[in-house]
């Protein structure tokens, strides 16, 4: 790996990190969604650089623009996008018990990344061929082709769903 | 860089839980789901490179259950403003018993 790479690598992370932290703490929502599209810009680039490459794409139209988009969509029908006056973080105790909550978590990441135990085998790194959609393309068609149809059924129950869950009542 | 990614992978997730126990607005506390969702595919990208491409046919699928409960989730959002005019989950309690 060069020193381009990792430095990009880096880059594109750290980029991720601060834009979720700014994510978390906007009181508008309009600011909040923007602020998470660019975190997932910024896996996409990740992604682009672990060589997925059709996650990278798929990452930027289904995540950032179809997902992104309807956040934003329903931000702006229900005319939610400005900070409400009373600010809507939990006060006090909830937020203590959150801030210990990420500290074990992240205590535990340390941990994890100090621990010089044995490392688990790893199995030898299996050479990428140069085709970059028939790799996902193939496994996905083939044994997880039952999985895949059964997602079928639930984007249509979920079409469904939503459509009954959001029509107004008609008396 | 596995390491460097599954590192940045916990970290995101760990964003992710603090967001959704500290707010109090419906819709953010969703999209703070959804970076959840992107933490874990982080990883699950990551390990690929390890243990074959299973991992990101995976990241399909992740992908796929997260349209479909932004749209479900986003529709029970928009009955509830009907219903309260606003989505602080402070008035949603009907449940509580």
């Amino acid at each position: 790996m060069g020193l381009f790479y990792t430095f990009h690598f880096y880059l594109f992370g750290v980029i991720a990190i601060i834009s979720a932290v700014a994510f978390v703490t906007r009181r508008s929502p309009v600011a909040a969604a923007l602020w998470l599209v660019n975190t997932m810009f910024c896996l996409a680039a990740l992604y682009v650089m672990m060589d997925a490459q059709f996650i990278g794409a798929i990452q930027v139209l289904v995540y950032a623009g179809a997902i992104m988009v309807v956040f934003l969509f329903v931000v702006m029908l229900l005319n939610l996008g400005h900070a409400s006056d009373v600010t809507d973080i939990v006060g006090g105790k909830t937020k203590l018990a959150a801030g210990l909550v990420g500290l074990l978590l992240l205590a535990e990441v340390f941990v994890l990344w100090k621990d010089d135990g044995a490392p688990a085998p790893v199995p030898a790194q299996q050479e990428l061929e140069p085709g970059v959609i028939d790799q996902v393309a193939a496994p996905l068609f083939r044994e997880y082709l039952l999985a895949f149809e059964i997602t079928s059924v639930l984007l249509l129950a979920a079409i469904v769903g939503a459509v009954v869950l959001a029509k107004r009542r008609v008396t | 860089m596995i390491q460097e990614a599954l590192f940045f992978s916990a970290v995101l997730f760990i964003i992710g839980v603090i967001g959704v126990l500290t707010r109090r607005n419906a819709i953010i506390i969703f999209m703070c789901v959804e970076l959840m969702l992107n933490a874990v595919n982080l990883s699950f990208v990551a390990l690929s490179r390890l243990y074959g491409i299973a991992g990101q046919v995976f990241v399909i699928f992740v992908m796929t259950v997260a349209a479909a409960e932004a749209a479900v989730g986003l529709a029970i959002i928009i009955s509830i403003f009907r219903h309260h005019e606003n989505v602080d989950l402070r008035n949603i309690n009907l449940m509580r018993g």
